[in-house]
């Protein structure tokens, strides 16, 4: 055996020896175990795939299970003679400007809670709220004619009557509702309250649009300035930063506030743009510049990403026809960049949109019955909305916040949707 | 050295007859019949591209792991089928190792990189079996005496050279019959190639050794054998010695002579 | 004139700087005179460069000085000279004069300002008057100074170049601000916290009730460990319990078993797992699984489960996270080199052999690092703990009790009144600083070791 490097192989028993037996009984039962086990963690990791999707799965049910209902009112039959009831107005006195002063001046409300009075009795204050008549008054506004006419007016019921209508709940409101269908004074119908209104204390009557108005303004700041601020810092950083302290401190800074909690953003802002430069409490300016403040260094990084994937050999051949750096950036690079960073800030975007924390902390949590106007309204945004009824003690709010829940998905999925489509669309490999 | 097959019934360790092998559409081999045996190295040589890896990998179904590629044909060990339902294909590969182009140690220590096989096959029954199947394993692929008082330390520490033994130390430790190395010098610098190329002589006879290569002068100075593969088939195969000296075909002396590859 | 009337101004001189410039570039051109060094656009941005800039600094400077120059010639007035000497009730009658004067009709409170309002509105016209002049000088001069510098052998492209490299810069120091800014909110805030109460109290006390006073040596109601032992509880250790598993095992199905076209259709709906805003995480532990596991805890005898268990929120908070591990891990798995796998599978691993021997151990340091990332995530998180977890400061490792955390409390203190000088509002801001820090320190721990990671397999 002419083998100088193992002069002891000829003493082992297994190298080189062909004693493995691979098809002996000891050796498949082995095999068959060692197959065994393979199944078994396959299917741990399928399942552990299966069971988070079923997770996602069950949220989305019981959220659009209860939230579907937040979509429909019931409503219920007032007839009110408002001929005789208002002495004999004539519709041209509520049209046009004054139209308004011109209904209050009526007592509106009294007739209706008059005509309620006639119709239901006892029954009045179980089934309508002590606003029940603004559905008369919108409704007049819109339909002048109706002032002179012996009519009947669909009424919102309050949320007890409309949560018998839809589920169990207590007895009492049970028999009522059923009484008022049996007698055709009830029906149902889509809610556009809850997508034209704003907050409000009875759940029957309360809207998203308050909210989202507020959240539309507050993304319309955080995308005013994160996106500028976001593209130039990483076009800085790609492109032109010396490699120094500075720069170091920069990348640190980027890196650590894109992991910053959240929540601390709420803090500083609540100190830096409340305390110290006394900027409006609870309006959407100062929750946009906080928003703004978390989502720069998503943009800033994904812009990074998406710069540094432009390959070297655009910049030579820009530069080799005499651009200088500045154009080679803003006529070449940027442009071939743009998808990724649009991405990237679709998906910053979402996230501040789902933001609640944060806004909690600077009081974008004021109660508030009609949209904001302006950036230093004071504003509430759907996430805080959504908290906050789902802190409410009536349980007509359930349904009304898994409503706003699944409004705020749509718009949140469709963002995301939209992003991996820019993704896919526009994914170059060079 | 030629009195070590005894033990084997059959002097043709593998075979293979008409192996096609696919890539989704693509067919990257065509029609390769050849017999490996034990007593010769076998060197497979070619230009770059022209699927003698491929082919090596289809030789213990490494190609497996690619979900478009398909083989076709016949491939025996032993005289079993080794793409037949019945092969193992888990068992085929701990008797057909393999050495990669790149050393590829786990980032583990020498002793559990040795040990690994072993191991997963339950090959040995305690811990001083283990232990004597390391030693063997390291001595066999001459790198015991390097390594010896550092067992415990990464593989990865070690120098490309001693990796790429350490790889072979692996494949060894299994007791594998047939060992297939995919240019396994490729990577490393001349003093560290040669000594592969010695171990490779040492292991002759005891494996049957196939080595893909591009360097011809590796192919003669290693292998008995060789086969010259060209844009996915088989042109020659032959004793190494006939093949440099006189090939048969045109191709062949072309790429001998340098005129391509 | 009101600020954006002036930006409105501005803009336009600047737009008509830029024609102007631009204009007297091209001229060079038509004449042929020599070669130009910038194109005419350059020329154009220089000019108007010139028009906006110095007036723009001019008018940051002016809003900043301006009331104190009103207010001063206000005071100076023979009306004001009887006003009181008391400085507080003296800034009261002033700031109202001046929403008098902005807002005329406003009925006032204090008869002095009613006074005084007529001289703020002339002082401040005057001033308006004053500033606004300023600024259109200002933007006439610079735009007249860079026109008369425009010759066909300017650099105007390099000025230009210079400014925009200057505002990379600035849109750059902007992380610095924001990371400045937290730093110092929360040391300032922080800083009078532990001057009312003692941080030894504070970090190893174990009795949490703050209380609205600003009396000092309260400090055994400010004990910490119980918020801290919370948000370890729900956060490191429930949340991760789930996570981990179930992120890992996700990841390695993902990358080694699960077809392409599995893949392809798995991935985003994790991604949209870690997309849904974590209000609706709490709302739905609240509203779901707070009930199931306080009625599953009733039914095995458990006597004291309150609907605010630890478990609900940390269960859910664990699914949210489950997305974000799996990320991190599947990163760490792909980032293995193949050639590892290979040479498993070579020797006869079978796959699982590969990836629990082999692979998870190669990708180790990676998947430590997303999993500290995973724990600062899951200890940082607010809205789940503050819908799910409760308030009730409890010492306990029930996990059907209820506990509370640090988010929790800082939401909690800082809602509802907030006189920014008691202790118990200033205690969120030790809160937060606390809960800063130790992300901080996660974060960079994680970094590090998931780079010097990637950086072993380059």
């Amino acid at each position: 055996m002419n083998n100088p490097a193992s002069p002891a192989s000829s003493e082992t028993a297994m190298i080189g020896s062909r004693s493995t037996d691979w098809h002996g009984e000891a050796m498949q039962k082995r095999i068959a175990r060692r197959y065994a086990a393979e199944r078994r963690f396959k299917y741990l990791g399928l399942s552990a795939i299966v069971i988070s999707s079923l997770f996602l799965a069950f949220l989305l049910f019981v959220m659009i299970g209860n939230g579907i209902k937040g979509f429909s009112t019931t409503q219920v039959a007032v007839p009110i003679d408002f001929a005789s009831a208002t002495g004999g107005a004539s519709p041209d006195q509520i049209r046009g400007e004054d139209a308004e002063r011109a209904l209050n001046s009526l007592d509106i409300s009294g007739i209706v809670n008059t005509a309620i009075e006639i119709e239901y009795g006892a029954d009045a204050a179980d089934i309508f709220t002590e606003n029940s008549w603004t559905d008369v008054r919108d409704a007049l506004l819109s339909n002048p004619d109706m002032i002179g006419e012996n009519t009947t007016v669909w009424l919102t019921a309050k949320s007890e009557i409309d949560r018998a209508a839809k589920d169990d709940t207590d007895e009492k409101f049970e028999a009522l509702y059923a009484k008022l269908k049996d007698a055709g004074k009830a029906q149902s119908g889509f809610n556009w309250g809850f997508l034209t209104g704003a907050d409000g204390t009875d759940p029957a009557r309360v809207g998203i649009w308050g909210a989202l108005k507020g959240s539309i303004i507050t993304m319309l700041v955080t995308l005013a300035l994160a996106f500028p601020v976001g593209v130039l810092a990483a076009v800085y950083l790609e492109e032109y930063a010396p490699s120094n302290r500075i720069t170091d401190f920069i990348e640190v800074s980027i890196n650590n506030l894109a992991a910053v909690p959240s929540i601390i953003f709420g803090l500083l802002g609540l100190v830096v743009f409340l305390s110290w430069l006394e900027l409006p409490r609870s309006s959407a300016l100062v929750g946009g510049l906080v928003l703004a403040l978390m989502t720069m260094p998503v943009i800033v990084i994904a812009g990074r990403n998406s710069i540094k994937s432009v390959p070297p050999s655009i910049r030579e051949a820009a530069l080799g026809v005499g651009a200088s750096p500045v154009q080679v950036v803003f006529h070449h690079v940027l442009p071939l960049a743009l998808p990724g960073i649009m991405t990237g800030t679709i998906i910053g975007m979402a996230r501040a949109l789902g933001e609640t924390a944060p806004l909690l902390m600077i009081g974008m949590r004021a109660f508030l019955t009609s949209p904001p106007q302006g950036l230093t309204d004071p504003s509430t945004v759907l996430p805080v909305q959504i908290y906050l009824w789902s802190d409410e003690v009536n349980r007509g709010f359930v349904e009304k916040t898994s409503a706003a829940i699944i409004v705020l998905l749509i718009f949140l999925l469709t963002m995301n949707a939209f992003a991996i489509y820019l993704r896919n669309r526009f994914e170059t490999r060079w | 050295m030629n009195t070590e097959t005894t033990n084997i019934a059959s002097s043709n360790k593998m075979t293979t007859r008409n192996v096609d092998v696919f890539y989704g559409e693509k067919q990257a081999i065509n029609g390769v019949s050849i017999d490996i045996d034990m007593e010769n190295v076998t060197a497979f040589i070619g230009p770059s591209g022209c699927g003698k890896s491929t082919f090596l990998r289809t030789m213990n179904r490494m190609n497996d792991t690619i979900p478009s590629c398909r083989v076709t044909g016949e491939i025996t060990l032993d005289g079993e089928d080794i793409y037949a339902p019945s092969m193992d294909v888990v068992q085929l590969r701990a008797r057909v190792g393999m050495v990669f182009q790149k050393p590829n140690p786990f980032p583990k220590s020498i002793y559990d990189n040795i040990a690994y096989g072993p191991r997963i096959h339950g090959l040995a029954s305690g811990k001083d079996e283990l232990d004597q199947i390391v030693e063997k394993s390291l001595q066999r692929a001459g790198l015991w005496n390097e390594v010896k008082d550092r067992l415990n330390e990464s593989g990865t520490a070690l120098s490309g050279g001693q990796q790429q033994r350490l790889c072979i130390a692996r494949a060894i430790a299994v007791d594998p019959e047939v060992i297939l190395m995919d240019e396994p010098c490729s990577a490393l610098d001349p003093i560290a190639t040669a000594k592969i190329e010695e171990l490779i002589h040492e292991l002759r006879g005891k494996y049957a050794i196939v080595i893909v290569t591009h360097n011809m002068q590796q192919a003669a100075r290693v292998s008995q054998r060789t086969a010259f593969f060209h844009l996915g088939t088989m042109v020659e195969y032959g004793d190494t010695s006939e093949m440099f000296t006189n090939p048969q075909e045109e191709r062949t002396r072309d790429y001998i002579t340098g005129r391509y590859g | 004139m009101t600020g954006p009337a002036i930006l409105l101004l501005l803009l336009g001189l600047g737009l008509i700087s830029w024609i102007f410039g631009r204009a007297k570039a091209n001229r060079f051109i038509t004449t042929g005179s020599k070669n130009l060094n910038s194109l005419p656009n350059y020329h154009g941005w220089y000019t108007a460069l010139w028009a906006i800039v110095p007036a723009l600094i001019f008018v940051a400077i002016w809003s900043s000085v301006s009331p104190a120059l009103v207010t001063d010639s206000v005071l100076s007035n023979p009306a004001a000279a009887e006003l009181t000497d008391n400085g507080f009730q003296r800034g009261a009658i002033l700031s109202e004069a001046r929403a008098i004067a902005n807002n005329p009709g406003q009925k006032a409170f204090n008869p002095e300002a009613e006074q005084l309002a007529p001289l703020y509105a002339q002082a401040q016209s005057y001033y308006d008057i004053v500033g606004t002049l300023a600024v259109i000088l200002l933007c006439f001069a610079g735009a007249a100074y860079a026109f008369i510098r425009i010759r066909p052998d300017f650099r105007a492209r390099k000025r230009v170049e210079q400014v925009v490299m200057i505002v990379l810069l600035m849109a750059s120091l902007i992380a610095i601000i924001a990371t400045i800014g937290i730093v110092a909110s929360l040391i300032f805030e922080s800083a009078r916290f532990f001057g009312m109460i003692s941080p030894i109290d504070f970090f190893f006390g174990t009795e949490w009730n703050p209380k609205n006073t600003s009396v000092a040596g309260d400090g055994e109601d400010f004990g910490a460990i119980p918020l801290f032992w919370g948000t370890i509880f729900i956060g490191a250790i429930i949340a991760m319990a789930i996570a981990i598993p179930f992120g890992l095992m996700s990841a390695v199905y993902l990358t080694q078993y699960a077809r392409p076209n599995v893949r392809k259709w798995m991935k985003p709906i994790l991604e949209v797992l870690a997309g849904v805003p974590t209000v609706v995480y709490g709302y739905f532990a609240a509203l779901t699984v707070a009930p199931a596991l306080r009625d599953f805890a009733a039914a095995i005898g458990i006597s004291n489960a309150t609907s605010e268990s630890a478990l609900a929120a940390g269960l859910v908070m664990g699914v949210m996270i489950i997305p974000f591990v799996s990320s991190m891990a599947d990163d760490s798995i792909a980032a293995v080199p193949s050639s590892m796998r290979d040479g498993s599978l070579a020797m006869g691993a079978t796959k699982s052999e590969t990836i629990k021997k082999v692979l998870i151990p190669a990708a180790l340091p990676g998947v430590v690092g997303g999993v500290l990332l995973a724990v600062s995530r899951a200890i940082g998180e607010t809205m789940i703990v503050v819908m799910a977890a409760g308030l009730a400061a409890n010492l306990t490792a029930n996990p059907f009790a209820s506990v509370t955390t640090v988010t929790t409390q800082i939401v909690q203190l800082l809602t509802g009144d907030s006189d920014f000088n008691s202790p118990k509002v200033l205690a969120a801001f030790a809160l937060g600083l606390t809960l800063f820090v130790v992300t901080l320190l996660l974060n960079l721990v994680a970094l590090h070791i998931v780079k010097r990671y990637r950086e072993a397999y380059e």
